[in-house]
C-alpha cells in the first residue's frame, strides 16, 4: 500500500515539474513586462529594476533560480506590491481560500451523494426530481450566474445573509460555500445516482438479495463499495472544479483569497505572483488526484499495487 | 441416485407465468408453467437459450427483475412465495430455500472478502456469532474441498480460480442447510474438466442434506448425470415431462426428440453430419396461439398453429404437450 | 439473463429498413428525443437572434441615446430591454456580445476538435513508443486545471478576440484527443485496414481516409459539450476581466458588469445571465440526446 501510494507520487512529480515550466516560459514570453504599465522610467532606473529582479540574466538561469527558490517555498518577491514577497501574499490569503474550498468540498460530497442514494433508492420519487433539477441547474448555469442571483435574492432583497464580504463568520460563508459547492453537488449526485443504480443491477447483488440477508444489508453492504468507487475517483476532478471556482466566488464575495492574488497577478503581470499562485493551485490538485487514487486502490481488492 | 423421497412436495408451482416489459410492448418468458420437487429428488429443467428456464428460479426465489410481473402460484412447504413480501421471503432464502448462480466471478461480491460473505448467512439466519460463524465456514469449505480453508476464507474472490469460486458458492448455498436448492447452469461458466468434480460433489451433498433440487441447464449431459425427472422447456412452455430414463429411452414430443438426436454421443456413427433443429427459437410479443414449437416441428399439423397443445399427463410421472403424441 | 431489466429474448426480428445508415438510424433516434430537439430549436433562434437581429438595429451597441438614459424595460418601445446609464440599448447588447461568445464557442470547439481528433488518431493508429510518448505528454498536462493554463496563454498570446480563442483551443484539445485515440486503437485492428493496406494506400492516407472518419461518431457525441466548455471558459474569463476586453463585450464580461452595478441596475446581470444560461442548458440538452442517440455504448 505504501508503494502504492509512493509510485503515484513520484508519477505525480512530471506533471508538476512540467506546470513550473510551462508557467516559468509563458510569463517570460508574455509581452510586456511589469514596469511597462506604469509611468515611464528612464532607462537607468529600468535597468537597475531588471537587476534587482534578475531580469537580465539567461533564462535558463532564472529558471534555475527559481527552482531553488521553490525549494524553499520562496515563490520570490512580489512585482507590483513592492513591500511583499509573494509567500507572505500566499500565506496571507491562503487560509481563507482553503477553508472555503474545503467546507464547499465536504459539503458538495455529503450532499450530492446524499442526493445520489436518495434518487437511486427511490427512483422517481420527489427527491429524485428535485435532486435531477439541481443537477441541471448547477450543470448548465454557471457560478458567476448563480453567485449574484443569490446575492440580490438572499442579501439585498431578503436580507438574510450579507451580500459579500468575509469575517470568517457562519453568516458571510454560507452562500460563498454553497455557490462554489452547486456545480459539484450537481456532478456527484448525478455521478453516485448512476453508479448506484448500475451496482445494484449487478449479479453479486442479486446473490446477496438470494442470501436473504436483508434489503438494508444489501445495500450498504454489499452495492454501496462498487457504487462509490466512481464517485471517489471523481474527487480528484472535483477539486480542480472547486479550485477553479473559488477564484469566481472570492471576486464576486469580496473573499480575500489567493484567487484574488490570481486575478490582479494576471491583470497586472505580475510574473512571481501568478505563478505562485498558479503552482500551489496545481500542487493542491495533483495531490487530491494522488489521495484518491490512493483512496481507490484501497477500497478495490482488485487493483493490485501495481 | 436419490433416496426414496418424502410424500409431500416442498415446491409446488401452479400456472407460473412471468412478463416482460420491454421497449415495444409485454413479452412472455414462462408460460403457464406446472411442476412440484419433493425432499431427495433432483429435478431438471432443459431448454435451450431464451426459453425461459431461469426466469422460473428467479420467480420462485422473488428475483424478478424490476419489469417482470408473474402470476400463478407458487408454494413452499405450503406456503404462497410468488410475488410475496419481501421479508418474508427474506426468511426463508439462503436458509432453507438457496440458490447457486451461473458465473461465480460475477456472481460473488469482488469487494468482499469470502470469509465476510459466508458469514454473514449464519449471521443473518441462525443467530450465529462472528466466531462460531466462521468455525462452520471453514468445515463446510473443507468438505467442498478447498484446500488450506482457514486461511484462504480471507481472500477475495478473484483470488480463486474458477472452478474453486464455484465450490465457494455452493458452499455458501448450503451453509443453512436447505431444504431446496435451486441452481442455476451451476456448470456453464466452468472449464469441462472441472464440471464433472463440481457435478459429483454436488450430489453428494444434496443427498446427505436429502434437499429437493431443481437445476436449470441447456446441458443434456448435466441432466443425465445429475437428474431423477427432467422437464422439457421451449417458448416458456413445458413441452414434456418424463423420468429421466423414460426420456433419453423413449422421448415422446417432437422437440425432446430432436434435441436427443442432435447430442452427439461417443458411440455414433461418424459417417452422418450431426443432425440439428431447423430454424431459430422465436421472440414471442404479445400471446401466441397454438404450439410454440410448430414453426419448426418436421410432424406439424394445421391444429397445431390454431389450438396451444394442452399438457397431458399419462402414467408413470410422464406428461406432454403434443398433438400428436399421448404421454 | 442477468441485467435488472432482461432483455428480449433470442433473435429478435426486426423489419429491416432498406439501405439505412447508422448515421441515419442514430439521427432518427435523436429526432425523437424532444428535449434534444427543442435545445437544437432554441439554440437555432438565439443564434439568429445574435447573428440576425442587430442588423436591424440603426445604431449598434455603443451609441448613446441621450434621450433615454436608464430607460426601463418596456417591450414596446424603441428600447424593448431598456438602456444602461451611458443610454446603450441593452437588448443590442446583448444580442452583440452573444456573437462572440458564440463565435468563440462554436469555432473554438471546432477548432479543439480537428487538433484533438489528427493527433488522437495518429497516435493511436500509430500505436507503439509514438503512442506512448504523445499520451503520456497528454497525462501530464491533464494534471493541471486547464483554467489556470488558459489564463497563462492568454497572457502570452495578448487580449484580443483571437489571442482568448487560441488560449482556449490551445487546451482543450487534449479530451477530442484521448477520445479519437481510444477509437483509433480500436480500429487499427480491423480487417478493413489491413485490406487497405495491401491495397496499397499510405499509412497517412489510410489515417485520413478511414481511421478519422471512423472516429468522428465519437467525437459529435462529445463535441457538444466541448462547445459547452468553450463557452463557459470564455465567459469565466471574460467575467474575471482577463478575456474580451472593451469596446469588445462577450455575455461573460456583460454579466461581470451587470455584477458590479447588482444594488442598481439587476437588469444588467439578469438578461445576459438568462441568454447564457439559456443556451447552456440547450447545449446540455443536445449533448445528452447525442449521447443517447450516437453512442453505442449507452444502448
Amino acid at each position: 500500500m505504501l508503494s502504492f501510494a509512493i509510485r503515484r507520487i513520484v508519477g505525480a512529480v512530471p506533471t508538476l515539474f512540467a506546470l513550473i515550466v510551462i508557467a516559468f516560459f509563458i510569463m517570460r514570453v508574455a509581452p510586456g513586462g511589469p514596469f511597462s504599465t506604469s509611468r515611464r522610467l528612464t532607462a537607468s532606473v529600468l535597468e537597475n529594476m531588471n537587476k534587482a529582479y534578475h531580469l537580465d540574466e539567461p533564462v535558463w538561469m532564472q529558471f534555475g533560480r527559481y527552482l531553488w527558490g521553490l525549494a524553499h517555498f520562496d515563490f520570490g518577491p512580489s512585482m507590483k506590491y513592492k513591500d511583499f514577497s509573494v509567500t507572505e501574499l500566499i500565506v496571507q490569503g491562503l487560509p481563507v481560500s482553503l477553508e472555503v474550498g474545503v467546507w464547499a468540498m465536504v459539503f458538495a460530497t455529503i450532499t450530492g451523494i446524499a442526493l445520489g442514494m436518495a434518487g437511486a433508492l427511490r427512483r422517481n420519487g420527489v427527491t429524485d426530481l428535485t435532486a435531477g433539477i439541481i443537477a441541471m441547474t448547477g450543470v448548465a448555469i454557471p457560478t458567476f450566474v448563480i453567485g449574484p442571483v443569490l446575492q440580490i435574492l438572499f442579501g439585498l432583497q431578503l436580507g438574510w445573509f450579507p451580500v459579500a464580504g468575509w469575517d470568517g463568520s457562519l453568516d458571510a460563508a454560507i452562500l460563498p460555500v454553497f455557490v462554489l459547492a452547486l456545480p459539484n453537488i450537481a456532478y456527484i449526485s448525478r455521478l453516485t445516482r448512476g453508479s448506484m443504480i448500475e451496482t445494484l443491477r449487478a449479479n453479486y447483488v442479486r446473490t446477496a438479495r438470494a442470501k436473504g440477508i436483508g434489503p438494508r444489508r444489501v445495500v450498504w453492504k454489499h452495492a454501496m463499495t462498487g457504487a462509490m468507487l466512481p464517485v471517489i475517483a471523481y474527487l480528484g476532478p472535483a477539486t480542480a472544479i472547486t479550485v477553479t471556482g473559488s477564484v469566481v466566488i472570492e471576486q464576486i464575495f469580496g473573499i480575500p483569497g489567493i484567487g484574488r492574488y490570481f486575478v490582479e497577478g494576471a491583470s497586472n503581470r505580475d510574473y512571481p505572483l501568478v505563478m505562485g499562485v498558479t503552482i500551489l493551485y496545481g500542487g493542491i490538485v495533483i495531490l487530491a488526484n494522488i489521495v484518491t487514487d490512493v483512496m481507490r486502490g484501497f477500497l478495490d481488492p482488485k487493483v493490485s499495487y501495481d | 441416485m436419490a433416496v426414496r423421497p418424502a410424500s409431500a412436495p416442498i415446491l409446488s408451482a401452479r400456472e407460473l407465468t412471468v412478463d416482460f416489459k420491454l421497449e415495444h410492448g409485454w413479452v412472455r418468458a414462462v408460460d403457464g408453467v406446472s411442476f412440484e420437487v419433493r425432499r431427495g429428488e433432483v429435478l431438471g429443467i432443459v431448454g435451450e437459450s431464451g426459453s425461459g428456464k431461469s426466469q422460473i428460479l428467479m420467480a420462485a426465489m422473488g428475483l424478478t427483475a424490476l419489469n417482470g410481473r408473474c402470476s400463478g402460484s407458487v408454494t413452499f412447504e405450503g406456503e404462497e412465495i410468488l410475488n410475496a413480501a419481501p421479508d418474508r421471503l427474506d426468511r426463508i432464502r439462503g436458509s432453507s430455500m438457496s440458490m447457486i448462480f451461473q458465473d461465480p466471478m460475477t456472481s460473488l461480491n469482488p469487494y468482499m472478502r469470502v470469509q465476510d460473505q459466508l458469514t454473514e448467512v449464519l449471521v443473518a439466519h441462525q443467530g450465529k456469532s462472528k466466531a462460531e460463524a466462521v468455525d462452520i465456514v471453514v468445515e463446510m469449505l473443507e468438505r467442498v474441498r478447498i484446500p488450506d480453508a482457514r486461511q484462504r476464507i480471507a481472500l477475495y474472490p478473484h483470488e480463486f480460480s474458477g472452478g474453486m469460486r464455484q465450490r465457494v458458492m455452493i458452499a455458501m448455498a448450503l451453509l443453512c442447510r436447505p431444504a431446496l436448492l435451486f441452481a442455476d447452469e451451476p456448470t456453464t461458466a466452468l472449464d469441462v474438466t472441472v464440471q464433472a468434480q463440481i457435478l459429483d460433489l454436488l450430489s453428494g451433498l444434496v443427498q446427505e442434506l436429502n434437499a429437493a433440487v431443481v437445476i436449470v441447464t441447456h446441458d443434456l449431459g448435466v441432466i443425465a448425470r445429475m437428474c431423477d425427472r427432467v422437464i422439457v422447456l421451449y417458448g416458456g412452455r413445458i413441452m414434456e415431462e418424463a423420468a429421466i430414463d423414460d426420456l433419453f429411452e423413449a422421448p415422446r414430443h417432437p422437440y425432446s426428440r430432436g434435441l436427443l438426436a442432435a447430442t452427439p454421443r461417443l458411440d455414433d456413427d461418424t459417417a452422418h453430419d450431426l443432425r440439428t433443429i431447423p430454424g431459430t427459437p422465436r421472440a414471442q410479443a404479445g400471446q401466441i396461439s397454438g404450439c410454440p414449437f410448430e414453426p419448426r416441428c418436421e410432424r406439424r399439423i394445421e391444429r397445431c398453429t390454431a389450438e396451444t397443445p394442452p399438457l397431458q399427463r399419462g402414467a408413470g410421472g410422464r406428461a406432454a404437450a403434443c398433438h400428436l403424441v399421448t404421454p | 439473463m442477468t441485467d435488472a431489466v432482461a432483455g428480449a429474448p433470442a433473435a429478435l426480428e426486426t423489419p429491416s429498413a432498406a439501405g439505412l445508415s447508422p448515421f441515419k438510424a442514430s439521427w432518427r433516434r435523436y429526432s425523437r428525443n424532444k428535449l434534444a430537439v427543442g435545445g437544437m430549436v432554441i439554440l437555432l433562434i438565439i443564434v439568429l437572434a445574435c447573428f440576425g437581429g442587430p442588423l436591424l438595429f440603426p445604431y449598434g451597441p455603443e451609441d448613446a441615446d441621450f434621450d433615454n438614459i436608464s430607460a426601463p424595460m418596456n417591450l414596446f418601445s424603441i428600447h424593448p430591454f431598456g438602456t444602461d446609464e451611458f443610454g446603450r440599448d441593452l437588448l443590442l447588447r446583448v444580442l452583440v456580445g452573444g456573437q462572440v461568445s458564440l463565435a468563440v464557442g462554436f469555432v473554438g470547439a471546432l477548432a479543439a476538435v480537428i487538433i484533438g481528433v489528427v493527433y488522437g488518431a495518429t497516435s493511436g493508429y500509430v500505436g507503439g513508443r509514438l503512442d506512448n510518448f504523445l499520451m503520456r505528454t497528454v497525462d501530464v498536462l491533464y494534471g493541471i486545471p486547464y483554467f489556470f493554463l488558459v489564463v497563462l496563454i492568454n497572457l502570452v498570446v495578448g487580449r484580443t478576440i483571437a489571442g482568448l480563442f487560441v488560449s482556449i483551443v490551445v487546451v482543450l484539445w487534449l479530451t477530442p484527443a484521448v477520445i479519437a485515440r481510444g477509437q483509433a486503437v480500436s480500429l487499427r485492428h480491423r480487417e478493413f485496414v489491413d485490406a487497405a493496406r495491401a491495397g496499397g494506400m499510405t499509412e497517412w492516407q489510410i489515417i485520413r481516409q478511414h481511421i478519422v472518419p471512423n472516429t468522428m461518431n465519437v467525437v459529435i457525441v462529445y463535441s457538444s459539450l466541448l462547445v459547452l466548455e468553450v463557452i463557459v471558459t470564455e465567459s469565466f474569463l471574460s467575467f474575471l476581466g482577463l478575456g474580451i476586453q472593451p469596446p469588445s463585450s462577450s455575455w461573460g464580461s456583460l454579466i461581470d458588469d451587470g455584477a458590479r452595478s447588482l444594488e442598481t441596475d439587476v437588469r444588467l446581470l439578469l438578461l445576459p445571465g438568462c441568454l447564457l444560461s439559456a443556451t447552456l442548458f440547450c447545449l446540455n440538452f443536445i449533448a445528452d440526446g447525442l449521447r443517447d442517440a450516437f453512442d453505442p455504448n449507452e444502448r
